[in-house]
């Protein structure tokens, strides 16, 4: 008896779940549809599920014209580039917070917490016009160097979380051996937390590759990555529909892979370690 | 053999100079329009004509090319070599010294045969600082079939008392008809300039002469209870979201009997793939009071070379190619007459294949004509612009007042309550730009 | 502990992050404080005047400022009700053994990965297209007239698409927490008899307490900076219908050039962000460094 209302129960959630599920999945889903129909059919007042010309024409037509190529080469240098930077400035501090704790550590972190609560918006027009004047506007290099800074805090404190649970033992012994700070980091530290900076990387790349603030406001067209290639659709004339839903499938499935991988990484490093 | 890599090292590098020292790259900011995207695809005759030059295009919607464009050439960015901008830019613009001045180019462009009105928004101080593209005013489009039958006999120069009783007999709401479709959408570019473009027709202005706002004048009360009052008793539902798309789609489905907005609209009212009144558009010159100026404006869209433009001669090239008569033949042989750019030549409108593709031309001109952006009120006033004021703040002037001329339609505020904020608001914002004390 | 040696190392360890991020927060601010004195257009590069209060004057007696404040707010608290009212349930029923429950996770998660350009544009023309898009469709057959979202609604439009971005975000927080709930107290509670909503009143709910009170941080310093989805869709618009107060600086800005007016708003924008952060979001900081 228990066992079949179990079972039943287990069927009622399952569903619930996939349900709930899909639904949220849908406009992905949707997308996806519409990325391999034909601009005519992408429009028409009743919307077909499958029973559509099935084409590649509009993945053709965005990847022949020209802007799409460029830009995702901007996404990929943009987001790796400024992803090992944050990387690099986060770990010797991340080993200094988790690994020399003084009085002032907390405060520091919360410090570094308080710069991500600001709204970047804050620091807009300074930005704006020191760029301008240093020649930034529309490079990769600015770019790279505004991304890594907005996502420092998140690196930081994700490495940091990681770091404080490593044994002090292992870390005793390099030491006890005669290690350099330096030499303790690089030996044995980052050898043993590999996983967890490969997950800080996975997890700063994603957020580096969907930034939108400072990528809309600060390129045009040389340096701008993805995000703001698929804004210039906002509201072209002509039908063009089906070839948004290509463009922005080709534009987020990176993403997606990274994504899918590193979930559990992500709650802890966007919880700022809170949560695991 | 350190020599010979270094040597070979030399010479390349002197052989790629030369190669990017004779090939030249034009980086063209345009708007997505239909037109302009048309340009985009025709340029291979200007590739195939220029073969030293390349085309970079960086094409926007309006809202972002405006705003990357102006802050470009404001922060002296060099990023742009050619850029359509509107006749709202080229005033502010030019008198910044940011826009080069095309006088070495009259006999390419042959800028006698431009629109008078024309040549003149987009010139200051007799010097031409933009070619113009294409060009629109506003008309009055109206159901002849509707009018027929409520027995009204449309005039070629209706008054806003005529509207108003064509509105009440042509209007049946359980039909679907309605009286008259405006824009009600806020926006310096949506409702601001229809109803500007009304409250000119009415003797209104934006400012006196010495920057004073004047919404608290007797005339734009009229202007503003004249376009709510018919909105609110004759307009469809949802009136405060429609923009000129809006009232296109409407228009074209049968459920307006009259629409006062681009002369543009008019190839697509008539064209029976996309509209199912094709044949029963009739067409009329914008409303007037009987003071001296009627509700039509003027809007161009041009082409201009930025002054830090370090390509200026084969800037120029292109923008003679894309402006010239050449041109005109090219658009007309690829993509038929009636898709031609309008509204900047006098010659299309004496040419015989335009005038039978397009049985609106004739309106269309004189609308243009009577459009004067360098005197658009019928009080004298210290800014050019017919629907719009040339002033940087403009935009920011039309977003808050669209809101409030938009309220009166919701019925959320009375004329009187919105002139007031209007008022207020200009004043605030005109104070803190510095134009008044 | 460390020792002195240690200590100093650790502090050039330290340094080049803490430099950097000052480089990148605090000295800009600065520099809006300062252009929040001017006047400055960024049309006319030249001509800085000092201004006195007059920028603060003009941003807090304009209406549109106060109309960006509450669509501000009303942004934030509508997408933390929704993503957190249904973002628990979801976790709990994801956390359920059901079929193919990993697998369910990832697709629900999916959204999250978006780019916020790509999810505004593609509800904006594939779903909420008043005449194309798919909920238009569903309102037809239902036989409703579809509503234009983007004019009559944008605000709550831009609730719909960010908040369906947020909500698998605070249900995988959730799910995470839960799993390390201890399933004995839930079942001690059953055997004491209490139903199924007092369990998770009683049981589940102090569990996850800190976990919403995380996702609420979260959320709140990621809202309050909407900017994207505003910009690509909207505009602000209609009129000032859909800006919120990081849209309004960025029009003064790079719309008005106005940067003395955009610096005060901007410094507005980050009091009112410091305001809500620390009602909301300092107690859920603290327990942080547990």
């Amino acid at each position: 008896m228990a066992g079949q209302s179990r079972a039943r129960h287990v069927i009622l959630t399952s569903c619930m779940a996939w349900a709930v599920a899909s639904l949220l999945f849908f406009p992905i889903f949707w997308t996806l549809l519409t990325s391999f129909k034909t601009e005519i059919e992408a429009v028409a007042s009743t919307p077909s599920l499958i029973r559509f010309h099935w084409t590649l024409e509009n993945y053709k037509a965005v990847l022949s014209a020209g802007d799409y190529l460029p830009h995702a080469i901007n996404s990929i240098i943009i987001s790796m580039t400024s992803t090992l930077l944050a990387i690099a400035l986060s770990i010797p501090a991340a080993w200094a917070l988790a690994m020399a704790p003084t009085k002032r550590t907390k405060s520091i972190l919360l410090w570094v917490l308080s710069t991500k609560m600001m709204p970047p918006v804050g620091v807009l027009v300074p930005i704006y016009l020191i760029y301008q004047r240093l020649d930034l506007l529309n490079t990769r290099t600015g770019l790279i160097a505004i991304v890594a800074l907005s996502n420092l805090p998140i690196v930081l404190w994700m490495l940091f979380s990681y770091f404080k649970e490593i044994p002090h033992e292992m870390l005793e012994a390099a030491r006890m051996d005669g290690a350099t700070p330096v030499q303790e980091i690089g030996l044995v530290l980052l050898p043993t937390s590999l996983p967890a900076i490969a997950s800080a990387f996975l997890l700063s790349f994603l957020l580096a590759w969907n930034e939108c603030f400072w990528t809309l406001n600060l390129s045009t067209s040389d340096a701008a990555p993805l995000s703001v290639y698929i804004a210039s659709f906002s509201s072209p004339e002509g039908l063009f529909w089906a070839k948004l839903s290509a463009a922005s499938i080709l534009a987020i499935a990176p993403v997606f892979a990274v994504g899918w991988f590193c979930q559990r990484q992500l709650v802890r490093g966007l919880t700022f370690g809170a949560v695991k | 053999m350190r020599v010979v890599f270094s040597a070979a090292i030399v010479i390349l590098a002197l052989l790629l100079r030369d190669a990017s020292a004779t090939e030249t790259t034009l980086t063209i900011g345009t708007v997505n329009n239909g037109d302009m995207l048309r340009m985009r695809t025709l340029s291979a005759d200007f590739t195939a004509k220029n073969p030293s030059i390349k085309l970079k295009w960086v094409t926007l919607e309006e809202n972002m090319l405006r705003q990357r464009v102006t802050l470009d050439i404001a922060t002296r960015g060099q990023q742009f070599d050619l850029v359509t901008i509107g006749s709202y830019e080229v005033p502010i613009w030019a008198a910044r010294g940011w826009l080069a001045p095309l006088n070495g180019l009259s006999k390419e462009l042959d800028t006698a045969d431009y629109i008078p009105s024309i040549r003149d928004a987009l010139s200051l101080n007799g010097s031409l600082y933009a070619s113009p593209f294409y060009a629109e005013s506003s008309m009055l489009f109206y159901r002849k079939d509707l009018a027929q039958k409520a027995g009204l006999h449309f005039p070629q120069y209706p008054s806003w008392d005529f509207i108003n009783s064509a509105a009440r007999k042509m209007t049946d709401r359980r039909a679907g008809v309605y009286g008259i479709c405006l824009r009600g959408k806020a926006g310096w570019g949506e409702n601001v300039a229809l109803v500007t473009a009304i409250a000119n027709s009415y003797g209104a202005r934006w400012f006196d002469q010495r920057w004073n706002p004047q919404f608290d004048k007797p005339e734009w009360r009229t202007a503003l209870v004249e376009y709510s009052t018919l909105l609110k008793q004759y307009g469809p539902p949802g009136a405060t979201s429609s923009g000129f798309n809006d009232n296109l789609a409407l228009f074209s489905a049968g459920k307006c009997a009259m629409w006062l907005d681009a002369t543009v609209a008019a190839s697509f009212l008539t064209d029976p793939r996309e509209s199912t009144v094709a044949s029963k558009v009739g067409f009329a010159f914008a409303p007037s009071s009987g003071v001296g100026k009627s509700a039509n404006w003027l809007w161009i869209w041009s082409l201009a070379i930025p002054t830090q433009s370090k390509n200026y001669d084969a800037a120029a090239k292109f923008l003679a190619w894309a402006s010239g008569h050449s041109y005109t033949s090219l658009v007309a042989k690829t993509y038929g007459w009636s898709n031609v750019p309008p509204g900047t030549r006098l010659s299309l409108y004496e040419n015989p294949a335009y005038l039978s593709a397009a049985p609106f031309a004739q309106l269309t001109l004189a609308s243009i004509l009577a459009a004067d952006a360098k005197r658009p009120t019928v009080k004298p006033v210290p800014y050019t612009g017919v629907q719009y004021v040339a002033i940087p703040e403009f935009q920011g002037l039309g977003t808050t007042v669209g809101q409030d001329f938009s309220a009166t339609i919701s019925g959320s505020t009375t004329v009187d309550q919105a002139l007031k904020n209007a008022q207020n608001s200009t004043t605030r914002i005109m104070r803190h730009a510095g134009y008044l004390k | 502990m460390a020792t002195k040696h240690t200590q100093t190392v650790a502090r050039l360890l330290l340094a080049p992050a803490v430099i950097s991020l000052l480089l990148f927060s605090v000295i800009p601010l600065i520099f809006t404080i300062y252009f929040s004195f001017l006047h400055y257009s960024l049309l006319d590069a030249g001509a800085r005047t000092f201004a006195g209060l007059e920028n603060f004057q003009y941003v807090l007696t304009d209406p549109g400022l106060w109309q960006a404040l509450a669509n501000s707010l009303l942004l934030v608290t509508s997408i933390l009700v929704i993503t957190i009212a249904g973002g628990i349930p979801f976790a709990l029923l994801l956390n359920e053994p059901i079929f193919g429950r990993n697998i369910a996770r990832s697709v629900a998660i999916a959204p999250f990965f978006v780019m916020p350009t790509v999810n505004a544009l593609v509800w904006k023309h594939l779903l909420l297209n008043p005449v194309s898009g798919l909920f238009s469709w569903i309102a037809v057959t239902l036989g409703r007239t579809p509503i234009d979202w983007f004019s009559d609604a944008p605000l709550a439009a831009l609730v719909v698409i960010i908040a369906w971005q947020w909500l698998p975000f605070a249900t995988l927080i959730f799910l995470t927490a839960l799993q390390s709930l201890n399933s004995e107290q839930a079942e001690a509670a059953k055997l004491d008899g209490a139903t199924p909503i007092q369990t998770f009143y009683h049981v589940t709910l102090p569990h996850l307490s800190r976990s919403i009170a995380i996702v609420v941080l979260i959320e709140t310093i990621f809202l309050l900076s909407i900017f994207a989805e505003i910009f690509v869709t909207t505009g602000g618009g209609p009129g000032l219908a859909s800006t919120n107060l990081t849209f309004l600086v960025f029009s003064q800005a790079l719309i008005q050039f106005d940067a003395g007016a955009a610096s005060a708003i901007a410094l507005f924008a980050v009091l009112i962000a410091n305001i809500v952060s620390g009602v909301l979001a300092l107690p859920a900081a603290g327990r942080l460094e547990e």
